[in-house]
């Protein structure tokens, strides 16, 4: 209780200290403000920044991983990665099963190929086959109209689709194409939803331009072999062949069972024995486990494709942490050059108050030789100078968390900048203010101990 | 009555690089509780350094000094602040006050550095009865740069009387003060003298000032004269 009271006084009577030279106080304090002002403010935008960078990555699938196929290869000619068809949707169920650190995974197959509505066609950057836990991998959920396919059209290879922004602009120009039917290589899909915006990735590629369908209906309805085209004028879907100049050995066509119309092949889809997609997502459940993610997923492929330890897979695990590192490296070293310049003036801050607490000891020598002939010992005399330190800069500090805080919210205004209030960062300011106070008073404070009563009443 | 200063063979030597200069060449005294006695000594005599080891602020050479029936002799800065603190109340010349600091916070500034026990309610009242005592009632909150000479030269007073110390010393009380005030100072001390009973130590060099003691010591080339 008296060791309370006792610091309350020497805190009262710091205070009152500080109080009688208002003026010098707050210019001494100037030097902390600002230095604190631009630590904080510099925390806060550089967070901000990292925030919204994250969240663009987010957008692109932070949590996601892509496996892909390996690549195939015959006589010493590599076909390049992806090339090899090695994964299957049993993979996919595998990953599901026994991968307890994977939130979601979806087959994907792909196709570059042309989409036709009416008059309009297009084709799409990005024509997914997939299943809908693809949208939940690309937190992708919220759809700006209509729904997303289920289950139940993957599984019937139902002839339904969803499309991005891009789609409704080019082929629908912005009208509304739910219930709308399109062709893709003269097979009618109906749209039943349209996704959500989510503009550009970090890369630059428009994440709107895509369209997604169960993968079963575009693995089995659309001709596979034709999937590869862009331009469908120029396929060789023709099934009369009229035209046969390009193809110097008609034999080759030669078939031994009635050939089958289009629209029988498309009633008729044969499930190949062997079913492959071109790559398989999955996301984690978490960024922080993402690594575990990944290793369970590789333990799980190695096993369902009986690769051998030491032995390299026929498959690749793709994920966007090196792109986040890279990014969120970049910002940090960044933010930690601004820290820099603003320690220093932080430090030039510590300087000032070093200074002016030797000019105040200096001043005040004959109250301390008073102070100390009434009895006060060495330390008591340190420690009110140290509190007078610690206060001008605590209060310093203050008033700079303050002043950042309005920093930031201008520079919201008006550059439009994001920024996030960070606590941590305004923690560490106090403490640093702490620490230099206690710094930079330090040698004050110790050379006021040290007077000699007898010298220090004397002193004119 | 017994001694409250009991000095014997007092030395003070001071050190300046090479040269030694003896400033006290073996001082015996002894002043009895409840007395007020004045120290005399033209300026260089010696007095002042007697005053300061007196008073705790400095460690003889040589000699044994036993305060209260305490040797302090060899006491060290913390422990003498301590002693400072409980059992000596001090008047200086200059008065010393803080600035811009009432009156009241004045006194009870010494309190604020030892163990006396008191909640800050008795602190404060304390002061003001001292206050009351010297005679300065009406003028607690006032400033120090509000007060006159002698008004400040009260709150001193007050100031070395918070602690209830053993004895008070006086360095030049009355030396900053006309003449008018410097008898009502010198009323008040011998008044707490009897009333209250305090031990005075007054230092001057002043005749008619050292004539309100009952005991008059004369210092002269570091040596008590006659």
């Amino acid at each position: 209780m008296r060791f309370y009271r006792r610091n309350i006084k020497r805190l009262i009577s710091a205070a009152a200290a500080l109080r009688r030279n208002v003026m010098r106080s707050m210019l001494t304090m100037l030097g902390i403000v600002i230095g604190i002002m631009a630590v904080v403010s510099i925390m806060e935008i550089g967070n901000g920044a990292s925030r919204t960078l994250g969240k663009s990555i987010q957008s692109m699938g932070a949590n996601m991983i892509m496996v892909m196929p390996g690549a195939a290869a015959a006589a010493g000619i590599q076909q390049g990665s992806g090339s090899a068809p090695t994964l299957t949707p049993a993979d996919v169920e595998a990953i599901l099963l026994d991968c307890p650190a994977v939130a979601a995974a979806a087959p994907v197959v792909m196709a570059r190929t042309q989409v036709v509505y009416g008059s309009t066609n297009w084709v799409p950057a990005n024509m997914f086959g997939t299943t809908p836990a693809y949208l939940q991998i690309r937190d992708w959920k919220n759809l700006d109209e209509g729904e997303c396919f289920t289950e139940q059209d993957v599984r019937n290879s139902n002839k339904v689709c969803i499309v991005g922004k891009t789609l409704v602009t080019e082929l629908f120009a912005d009208c509304s194409p739910i219930g709308e039917t399109i062709r893709i290589q003269n097979v009618p899909f109906r749209v039943i939803g349209v996704l959500s915006r989510k503009g550009a990735n970090v890369m630059g590629m428009d994440q709107d331009d895509i369209l997604l369908t169960p993968w079963t209906t575009l693995k089995y309805r659309v001709s596979g072999s034709a999937l590869g085209q862009v331009n469908q004028s120029a396929s060789a879907g023709s099934p009369d062949g009229v035209n046969s100049f390009g193809d110097p050995y008609p034999r080759s066509h030669l078939e031994f069972y009635p050939t089958l119309t289009t629209t029988q092949m498309i009633n008729t889809p044969r499930q190949t024995r062997m079913t492959t997609v071109d790559q398989i997502c999955a996301s984690s459940v978490s960024t922080e486990k993402m690594q575990m993610a990944v290793d369970q997923i590789n333990a799980t492929l190695n096993r369902t494709h009986h690769v051998r330890p030491g032995e390299a897979g026929d498959f690749s695990l793709r994920n966007m942490t090196e792109l986040s590192e890279m990014f969120g490296s970049t910002t940090a070293l960044m933010k930690s050059l601004l820290l820099m310049i603003a320690g220093i003036s932080l430090l030039v801050g510590g300087v000032g108050v070093m200074n002016i607490m030797l000019v105040s000891v200096t001043e005040r020598t004959r109250e301390i030789g008073l102070r100390m002939a009434v009895g006060a010992r060495g330390r008591d005399i340190m420690i009110q100078f140290l509190v007078e330190a610690v206060m001008l800069c605590l209060i310093g500090a203050m008033i700079g968390i303050a002043l950042a805080r309005g920093v930031s919210m201008v520079v919201t205004l008006l550059l439009n900048w994001p920024i996030a209030a960070s606590l941590p960062a305004m923690i560490a300011a106090v403490s640093v203010s702490i620490l230099i106070g206690v710094g930079f008073g330090f040698y004050p404070a110790w050379r006021a101990s040290q007077l000699d009563p007898i010298d220090a009443l004397r002193y004119e | 009555m017994h001694n409250v200063i009991e000095l014997t063979d007092i030395v003070k030597t001071y050190q300046r690089g090479e040269i030694t200069i003896p400033v006290l060449h073996g001082i015996t005294l002894s002043i009895e509780a409840g007395s007020m006695t004045a120290i005399m000594g033209a300026s260089g005599s010696g007095k002042s350094t007697l005053l300061n080891i007196l008073g705790c602020l400095d460690r003889p050479s040589a000699g044994t000094y036993r305060l209260d029936g305490l040797d302090v002799t060899h006491c060290s800065r913390d422990e003498r602040a301590e002693i400072r603190n409980s059992k000596l109340g001090f008047c200086f010349q200059h008065f010393h006050l803080l600035p811009r600091m009432s009156a009241l916070d004045n006194v009870t500034m010494p309190l604020d550095y030892g163990d006396s026990g008191l909640s800050p309610q008795q602190a404060q009242d304390r002061g003001a009865e001292l206050l009351a005592q010297v005679g300065l009632a009406e003028r607690m909150d006032h400033e120090p740069a509000q007060l006159s000479g002698g008004q400040q030269q009260r709150v001193a007073i007050a100031r070395a009387l918070v602690n209830r110390p053993a004895i008070l010393f006086a360095d030049e009380p009355t030396g900053a003060l006309d003449s008018r005030t410097s008898a009502e100072i010198l009323e008040l001390f011998r008044q707490l003298h009897t009333d209250v009973g305090v031990t005075v130590v007054l230092v001057t060099h002043d005749q008619n000032v050292a004539a309100h003691a009952k005991r008059i010591i004369h210092i002269q080339d570091g040596l008590i004269a006659a």
